[in-house]
């Protein structure tokens, strides 16, 4: 058995299971045991009670909304980035990442203040008519804001090694520019672009710093599900918080599968056997 | 089709320069040369994915540069085949129908038979709802065979097509690709930098060289009388031999060229002989050189002597028919006199080392057989074993 | 027509196309991205620079970056070491469950930062499991500094140990692979104190936001934020800011060194 060879396979095995064992299975359990010890009573005023309802559906149904557009958006940046040659793309590229580095609280309050009604960017919607702070849109701003880089990052190194000579071909062969787009590049960028729309979606469904200064915060209307989480941590109500919070892990998991199906059957035919 | 004076630069050199071309239909032309030549340039400038700086190609009577690639009904087979991965090969074969506007598209149905015709063609019957993953190189280059052919093209351009495969596959599709041209006459432009892949298939060779054709014939006619210095070298073995001139002859030290082609403009020149024109066992009567025989190697039907000139101190290659080793009674280490039978011969610009091709000058001996022993009518060329 | 006229002729459209979309993207960048990050400075210093110098010297906001430079000086050396041990461990050795314990280590990139710090207060709470144990000995965990630290560690384990992994699964052995793995390992400590520092939603579920004793950073910025205090939440957000860009700054700069080592890898947030 090779363990044998190399030193250490006790330590760092012993090392990485016990910290991983306190730090994050030991909590997680705790999650679940005060979850399943919370009581038919619990589950049924969650299932029932529309405001959490409301508040999962902007969660979850915003996180898709805002992926979906990261997903437009990202592919077309990363188009721009890979392939064309321009003044200041480097730079450009490095700030990509921003939303990544940027601490949730200050990204939270750097967008509101931009698409406040006096805002840089809010006025000018406000002329045209649309509301983004304190509204669901700006729930949707703050979600796309902070999944906008998965997009981006993944879909980066497929492009780059993407094959010239395909395209070439395609052309060859009658294809107009946007045909080979759309049945050569597009199917070939389609994992890649599933991927880096799942790992938005979940951040998005997660977020709590970025959206809670933006949103207003209003029940029904603008309430993110882990702001119902710690509202009900400050009323004590731990179990309710448990089993909420169990929800949503169970929506992000189905999620992630139903997601990772989609990948694999997108991307099928480059795991064939040859 | 007639391409003249194209020229294509990049930064720092030339990748076409002035280079002209008349390709008759149904011709197999090989553009055979060393990476850096120019065919692949060449070749692209045909399929449309690069334009030239200067030139024209016309072809049945119009500018054929005019049009974009995919308007150009031209199949383009890559080295690397450039499959769509993430369609089955008959999807692959079909997309090039599959994207015709609207009004010039065939009906599925008619799609489906054509595929199917060509699945058969490239004997790939059972392979149609295979993945390009799950194929041999092979049988993924005939795929992009069918799928350039499936357009119905007025020229097929294939880029080097068999480098990536194994020795065995290459040859074997080589000869399929020429039954294949021979059944269809489509007019065809293949780039190599194989020679024997070249000779084989092509119906003429254009040799290019640093963005230039040095030479375009036959392949009988580019072996026999290579036309430039680099052509000598590039197709088939050869012999170099420097010449000086000496009593009104250039020699090269016993032996001397019985002609004088230039007079006495040229002090120094290169002799190119091939391997089958040196004569291995010349009479005491005529000059030759005095070579030690250092190698025989026994290849088939011929068989190679390595051999070293002293009075030259240069190594000579000389290959002769297989049934004389035993006739002429050769054992490594024998001394022989050898001389030339046949050889092209360029004269060097003064006090340099270039030779002039345009001067080019073949020689032959016209004393044949029956004068000297050794005397063999050059056996076919031996290229490949 | 000759064909380099037609060349240039027919490139036009396709210019012109590839001319829009660059414009569109870049722009789309500047206002999505670039818009935010000036925005936080703007504000930082709406009320001049005198202004901004002052609230970044009040005792709380002090107390805060003390705080948070601590948080992090424990959770990130922690995670460094735990990063180091399983890379080694899933690199070097073959057992059964691999793919589990890589999905574990995964696990707190995928759980909102609030459930992250929820688990903790289940565990360490008033009503945790270990609760009534821990008030009986005086130990404060939630509401208290090694909560922070807790919850802190949690959100940044994956870091360091996902940029090592995939590296150290290729290694050829020679001697640019020690520079390289180093590379992966500093752009991995990199990251996971960038996010350290930053962490808001954990943080604040088990800070209990006590001025002066367990507010980090981010929660200083949330505290001015509610308290209309926006020139003060700003100018702590200004500083976080910084720390942002100059991670941006080093992470491209080892980039550019080790293009190969680190394509490909999609850190995680907040």
């Amino acid at each position: 058995m090779r363990r044998r060879v190399l030193p250490g396979f006790g330590l760092s095995l012993g090392l990485t299971l016990s910290y991983l064992g306190l730090i994050v299975l030991l909590p997680l359990a705790a999650l679940a045991w005060k979850a399943s010890d919370a009581g038919a009573g619990t589950w049924l005023h969650l299932f029932s009670s529309a405001r959490v309802i409301a508040a999962l559906r902007l969660s979850f149904g915003g996180a898709l909304i805002a992926a979906l557009l990261d997903a437009l958006a990202g592919l077309l940046v990363a188009w721009v980035l890979v392939r064309y040659r321009f003044p200041g793309r480097r730079l450009l590229d490095a700030f990509i990442d921003l939303p990544f580095a940027m601490p949730t609280a200050v990204a939270g309050i750097a967008l509101t203040a931009l698409y406040a009604p006096n805002g840089w960017l809010g006025g000018w919607l406000a002329l045209a008519g649309i509301r983004v702070a304190y509204a669901p849109q700006g729930v949707l701003v703050a979600m796309a804001f902070v999944g906008f880089p998965f997009v981006v990052r993944t879909l980066q190194p497929v492009l780059e090694n993407l094959d010239r000579e395909i395209e070439e071909a395609a052309e060859s062969l009658g294809a107009r520019r946007w045909q080979t787009f759309t049945r050569v590049l597009l199917p070939t960028l389609a994992p890649a672009l599933l991927t880096g729309f799942a790992l938005a979606l979940a951040r998005a469904a997660g977020e709590y710093g970025s959206v809670i200064f933006i949103a207003g915060n209003i029940p029904m209307r603008s309430e993110i599900a882990p702001l119902l989480i710690v509202q009900k941590l400050e009323q004590f109500d731990y179990a309710g918080a448990a089993a909420l919070a169990v929800i949503m892990l169970g929506f992000s998991f189905v999620l992630l599968i139903l997601i990772s199906h989609l990948q694999r059957w997108s991307g099928r035919w480059a795991e064939l056997p040859a | 089709m007639q391409i003249s004076n194209l020229t294509r630069h990049f930064t720092g050199f030339a990748a076409l320069d002035d280079v002209s071309l008349s390709i008759a239909p149904g011709e197999f032309v090989a553009l055979l040369g060393p990476s850096g030549s120019g065919k692949t340039t060449l070749l692209r400038i045909l399929a449309g994915l690069d334009y030239p700086d200067g030139g024209n190609v016309e072809h049945e009577g119009t500018d054929f540069l005019a049009a974009p690639a995919r308007q150009r009904k031209v199949g383009l087979v890559f080295q690397h085949y450039a499959l769509f991965r993430h369609l089955s090969v008959r999807e692959n074969i079909a997309f090039g129908l599959r994207v015709r506007p609207w009004r010039t598209r065939p009906r599925r149905h008619d799609i489906v038979e054509r595929v199917r015709q060509l699945l058969r063609r490239v004997q790939l019957e059972d392979c149609g709802d295979r993945f390009p993953a799950q194929l041999s190189g092979g049988q993924r280059q005939r795929v992009a065979l069918a799928r350039a052919l499936a357009v119905e093209p007025s020229l097929l351009l294939l880029d080097e097509p068999f480098g990536a495969l194994d020795a065995q596959v290459r040859v074997r599709l080589r000869r399929w690709l020429r039954e294949l041209h021979d059944e269809s006459r489509l007019t065809t432009i293949f780039v190599t930098h194989d020679q024997e892949e070249a000779l084989e298939l092509a119906d003429r060779i254009a040799v290019m060289n640093k963005g230039r054709i040095e030479q375009v014939d036959t392949p009988e006619v580019l072996y026999q009388h290579p036309a430039t210095p680099f052509v000598c070298e590039f197709i088939g073995k050869v012999n170099k031999v420097p010449l000086t001139y000496r009593h009104d002859r250039l020699a090269a030290s016993e032996w001397s060229l019985p002609e004088a082609p230039w007079a006495d403009r040229y002090g120094a020149a290169m002799a190119y002989i091939r391997p089958e024109h040196l004569a291995v066992a010349v009479d005491e009567a005529q000059p030759a050189w005095s070579a030690r025989l250092r190698h025989i190697y026994l290849a088939g039907s011929v068989t190679h002597l390595d051999l070293h000139v002293t009075s030259m101190d240069q190594a000579l290659e000389a290959d002769i028919a297989s049934e004389e080793l035993a006739s002429l009674g050769l054992r490594p280490g024998m001394d022989l006199r050898i001389a030339p039978r046949r050889a092209v011969v360029f004269p060097h610009q003064h006090g340099s080392a270039e030779l002039l091709s345009e001067l080019r000058w073949e020689w032959r001996d016209s004393n044949g057989e029956g004068r000297d022993a050794g005397a063999l009518a050059p056996p076919a060329p031996a290229l490949s074993m | 027509m000759n064909a380099i006229v037609m060349r240039r002729a027919s490139a036009w459209p396709q210019r012109t196309m590839r001319a829009a979309l660059l414009l569109v993207a870049v722009a789309f960048l500047v206002v999505f991205l670039l818009f935010p990050l000036a925005v936080v400075f703007a504000e930082a210093l709406r009320q001049g620079v005198a202004a901004f110098l002052a609230s970044i010297a009040q005792p709380e906001a002090r107390s805060s970056i003390l705080l948070t430079l601590l948080v992090a000086g424990i959770a990130v050396p922690l995670n460094l070491v735990f990063g180091v041990s399983a890379a080694w461990l899933m690199t070097r050795f073959q057992f059964r469950g691999k793919a589990l314990l890589g999905t574990i280590i995964d696990i707190p990139f995928s759980v909102s930062p609030v459930i992250s710090g929820l688990i903790y207060v289940l565990l360490f709470g008033a009503q945790g499991w270990f609760g009534p144990w821990l008030d009986a000995h005086g130990i404060k965990v939630i509401f208290a500094v090694p909560g922070l630290v807790l919850a802190t560690v949690f959100v940044t384990l994956p870091f360091v140990a996902r940029e090592l992994i995939p590296l150290m699964q290729s290694q050829g052995g020679e001697e640019d692979e020690a520079a390289r793995v180093l590379g992966a390992l500093l752009y991995g400590v990199l990251l996971c104190n960038a996010r350290a520092m930053g962490e808001f939603g954990a943080v604040s579920v088990v800070s209990g936001h006590i001025r002066g004793l367990t507010t980090t950073m981010p929660l200083e910025v949330e505290m001015r934020y509610n308290e209309y205090d926006y020139v003060g939440a700003f100018a702590v957000a200004s500083l976080l800011a910084l720390l942002a860009l100059f991670t941006l700054a080093i992470k491209s700069l080892l980039e550019w060194r080790y293009a190969d080592a680190l394509a490909a890898h999609a850190p995680g947030g907040h």
